[in-house]
């Protein structure tokens, strides 16, 4: 078996045929990430112990004549701000370098009860704050595609290691672009699903009203059975959502002829790069398969940016204050004083991304800063979603490009946090829509470099979204 | 500003003034739960273990509201005459603290879950409204211990069992004008809290808690004068001690010229004053926003009729209708209303006895003070509300005398047992035989010579001292009416 080729689907066949048992897969595919990760650091940890325990508990239902669960022996990265009872969990961050959690984030169990076999815990931003995931405490992630190249951010483990085979499928995290942008750098499928649709405990949180958990795969129908697999509501989260989740495999092949798609203006303008030429050309494909493409205009979209790093910022300075020495094993030594102990360990423990953005978010919120800004922001929030409302009453979707440009090269954009900000400006209106979004590639430029199209649906949508990505990957996307 | 100083300020200067108060109270709900997880609220648990990761404020962890907390609020609420609003929001209150583990309180800001009630306070000349400004729903932090650790001049321990506590805030205007207005604003709102059951109120463990917004003005004048706010004010004697001294203190800084500084200010329970903690400048800034990982909490105009129905009658209602409905006098009716335990305790004895005025006076006079002497509360007396309404109807018809009554209620609270079963086992049962009162009669006679004879000669009232002769003879068993009857008879 080669890991590296494999789909949900192909495990499952080759478990039914006995072409491979569980353990055997978790073993190989241990073997191929413990000798491939190297090249990546896709992978902080990789968790053998637990890999083969879940691939033994696999083998044991098979044997028993169980019929298997839909992720039975599938290797799986999980991004390292998901919570893993016993096995690190760093958050990209000094600040949780030796950090065991005691729990389960509640997609792990349920990832887990599918059969699904974790495999490492994925590389990231620290605390997912970052465009290219540069900014993990313990090291850049090179895109398995272009090694000199950011596999983009903030979940830019889990996207490098689905495109390099060290996990089948992965779970990332989407604050405001944080699957889609390093799905579209990778070459790899990334879906957000709507806001609730798949419950955030355990998931240490970032922007709470924006953070996402959602699957990274090869493919559409992977990615779909993954969403199907975590999606759900539970009640440990009070913002997951009730509605039923519907089977996101059955409508797949249903075809899209007569669907309307609808082309942000505002998405397009100034966009004339090879990133915008592919995209044209995704569209054209939709085109062929009977789709009704027209324009439309989402006229909120400017205020997006200032808007998001607004809110995304002012919820992490609260999230992130909990980290403050008291406890999570990093603890500034030589404090004489509670106030110094706070200082020091959290002056040494956080980035520089996270520090801006704990500042940022902290005087957003002040007293006499509050109206003028959070307030407003909040207010802008909700002009964007009736933005998404008013085009998805007219339309069924909205296609557009993930990011303006393909990965770039490591470094490249460090010195300039203003522009790797406003590089999020086509996914972040989908976080702070609760609207579902995906990135399925979309060809790649003439230096082979990946580019992803970005679909973005209704709220509960998904099955729409994933039938138009998976008819668009059948017909054979756009070549290049 | 040291207390010599205030001590110096004359009563006719303090005259001057006028004090203004309002009071911000903290009351932890007796919820079986937290208010975010299901972890105990009991306690005294071992330190860290009454935990899980929400109330630890681990990462990933969410809050999920306590139904129940939410239940209590409202009937709290409800009870302060306010208006439940149907949307409220939860906020998050922002600073740093060992024993705040998510460096936030979940608390509610700007939309809270009651607004707009008063409450009606009993002072010695007659009564007053207190407004309550607003009640609202948050958790508690855990503890600090700075002392008693081998380690602790070099460290601080926190015990987070109390981390998650559900609490009200209850909030009241500045409507309070001297530290006894104050003091029994607290009084009646701890009653009315104990009575709809929704705290235990019990301040050693600190389930009431109360901090206080103090000024000062030149009677007269229209303005507020600057406030300090007063904290730790946990007991009902310091919560009078902080706020005359934080008067006083104002007054003379007022006639010395200077301002009263806005600041927070601790009371030290070992000097009884109040020092300054932090000025206006060093004020934390809370940085308040909406909780995103709750949604707003909607009350539904039926789930607030339901608890508004179910909500007990309060003390002061109570009260009222005791005197009026039963004619008691009115210290005695709110002696008996002064717990929900006591009131029922006495409907039930006056029921059984179908005579209110005594059984009020028994159980304000004689079975409370046996219940003091034990230790015990009403809700725990040996004494059945049914068996001592008995024992009153035995009183009422004659059946026993007042003086032995009491002797009988003695050993039925020891016993536990009825009037009539004590008074079987120890032989106490009226001697109503007319032959034995005769033989009792006739010895009194015979001893009493000069007091017959004056009866003879037409002095009726010595015929009472003989009655008594024959009570105290018979140790009171004697049925009073057949002693009269028999000794008319036999004194001829």
């Amino acid at each position: 078996m080669q890991v590296e080729n494999l789909t949900i689907d192909s495990v499952r066949e080759g478990l039914a045929r006995r072409a491979f048992s569980a353990v055997e897969l978790a073993t190989e595919a241990l073997r191929f990430a413990g000798a491939e990760n190297g090249k990546t650091n896709a992978l902080l940890e990789i968790c053998g112990e637990r890999a083969l325990a879940a691939a033994r508990r696999v083998d044991a239902g098979i044997a028993a004549g169980e019929p298997p669960g839909p992720l039975a022996g599938v290797p799986v990265a999980v991004k390292d701000v998901i919570l893993t009872g016993g096995v690190r969990t760093t958050a990209g961050s000094r600040l949780l370098a030796n950090y065991n959690p005691p729990y389960d984030a509640t997609a792990v169990i349920r990832l887990e009860q599918a059969g699904g076999v974790i495999i490492g815990k994925a590389n990231c931003d620290e605390f997912a704050m970052g465009s290219s995931t540069e900014n993990s405490a313990f090291g850049p992630v090179r895109n398995p595609v272009a090694l000199d190249r950011v596999p983009g951010g903030s979940s830019g483990g889990s996207a490098a290691s689905v495109a390099q085979g060290t996990s089948v499928v992965a779970l990332g995290s989407d604050t405001g672009g944080s699957i889609r942008q390093p799905a579209s750098f990778c070459g790899v499928v990334g879906v957000t699903p709507t806001y609730g649709r798949v419950s955030r405990y355990g998931l240490i949180a970032f922007a709470s009203s924006l953070d996402h958990i959602g699957p990274f795969a090869r493919n559409v129908k992977d990615a779909a059975r993954l969403l199907g697999v975590i999606a759900g509501r539970d009640p440990a989260d009070s913002t997951s959502a009730a509605a039923p989740v519907p089977d996101y495999l059955s409508q797949l092949d249903a075809g899209v002829s007569g669907l309307r798609i609808g082309l942000p203006v505002e998405y397009f303008k100034g966009l004339a790069s090879e990133t915008g030429d592919l995209i044209a050309k995704g569209i054209e494909v939709l085109g062929r398969l009977g789709c009704k493409v027209r324009e439309i205009s989402l006229p909120a979209t400017e205020y997006a940016i200032a808007c998001y790093y607004i809110i995304a910022t002012a919820e992490a300075s609260s999230n992130l204050a909990r980290f403050d020495g008291v406890r999570y094993t990093c603890r500034s030594p030589e404090s004489g004083t509670l106030s110094e102990m706070y200082r020091n360990t959290r002056g040494e423990g956080f980035g520089a991304e996270c520090k801006r953005r704990i500042m940022l978010g902290t005087y957003v919120l002040s007293a006499g800063y509050y109206d003028a800004y959070y307030l407003k922001a909040q207010r802008v929030r909700h002009l964007i979603a009736q933005d998404f409302q008013r085009a998805l009453a007219e339309v069924d979707a909205l296609v557009t490009p993930v990011s303006p440009f393909p990965a770039f090269k490591l470094g490249e954009k460090l010195a300039d946090p203003l522009e790797m900000y406003l590089s999020d400006i086509y996914t972040i209106t989908c976080d702070l829509a609760g609207i579902p979004g995906l990135s399925v590639p979309c060809g790649r430029t003439a230096q082979g470099l990946p580019v992803g199209m970005q679909i973005l649906a209704k709220h509960f949508d998904e099955p729409l979204m994933f039938r138009l990505a998976h008819a668009f990957e059948q017909a054979g996307g756009v070549e290049g | 500003m040291s207390s010599s100083v205030e001590a110096g300020v004359p009563p006719e200067i303090l005259a001057q003034y006028e004090p203004v108060i309002g009071l911000e109270v903290h009351v932890q709900l007796a919820t079986r739960t937290k208010i975010f997880c299901a972890c105990p609220t009991s306690f005294g648990a071992q330190p860290n273990s009454n935990v899980c990761p929400v109330c630890l404020g681990l990462p990933g962890a969410l809050p999920v509201l306590n139904r129940q907390a939410v239940e209590m609020a409202i009937r709290a609420a409800l009870a302060l005459n306010c208006e439940v609003r149907q949307r409220s929001i939860f906020a998050r209150k922002n600073y740093f603290y060992p024993d705040l583990p998510k460096g936030y309180q979940i608390s509610q800001y700007d939309q809270p879950l009651a607004e707009h009630g008063s409450i009606e306070i009993s002072l010695d000349g007659g009564k007053k409204r207190i407004g309550i400004t607003r009640v609202h729903l948050e958790d508690d932090a855990g503890k600090s211990m700075h002392e008693g650790f081998k380690d602790s001049d070099r460290y601080s321990y926190v015990d987070l069992n109390r981390s998650g506590t559900p609490l009200i805030e209850i909030v009241s205007e500045p409507d309070m004008r001297s530290s006894d207005e104050a003091y029994a604003y607290l009084t009646d709102l701890k009653q009315v809290m104990q009575y709809i059951e929704v705290s235990s109120c019990d301040m050693e463990k600190g389930h009431l808690r109360c901090d206080a917004n103090v000024s000062v003005r030149r009677r007269g004048a229209d303005r507020f004068g600057t406030k300090a706010e007063v904290k730790n004010l946990n007991s009902f004697r310091f919560l009078k001690l902080a706020l005359d001294h934080e008067i006083q203190r104002q007054i003379a800084i007022l006639e010395s010229g200077g301002q009263v500084m806005q600041e927070t200010r601790l009371f030290n329970v070992a000097t009884g004053e109040t020092v300054g903690m932090r000025s206006k400048e060093h004020a934390h800034d809370y940085r308040y926003f909406p909780e995103p990982d709750l949604l707003p909490l909607r009350t539904s105009d039926a789930w607030r009729n339901r608890i508004r129905e179910e909500t007990p009658e309060l003390p002061a209602r109570k009260r009222e209708r005791f005197a009026s409905e039963y004619g008691i006098r009115e210290y005695d009716a709110q002696v008996l209303t002064l717990t929900r335990a006591a009131a029922e305790y006495f409907e039930k004895a006056a029921a059984a006895s179908g005579d209110p005025r005594t059984t009020a006076n028994w159980v304000t006079g004689d079975l409370m003070g046996l219940l003091r002497a034990a230790g015990k509360d009403i809700s725990e007396s040996p004494v059945r509300a049914e068996d001592l309404g008995g024992l009153v109807r035995m009183i009422a018809r004659g059946e026993v005398t007042g003086k032995l009554a009491k002797e009988i209620l003695a050993k039925m609270f020891t016993s536990g047992e009825s009037a009539r079963a004590v008074m079987a086992r120890e032989g106490l049962e009226q001697i109503s035989d007319a032959g034995a009162l005769e033989k009792i009669v006739e010895e009194v006679i015979a001893n009493n010579p000069k007091q017959v004879a004056q009866y003879k000669a037409g002095k009726a009232a010595v015929l009472g001292f003989l009655v008594g002769q024959v009570m105290k003879a018979s140790r009171g068993q004697a049925n009073p009416s057949m002693v009269n009857e028999v000794l008319r008879a036999k004194l001829g």
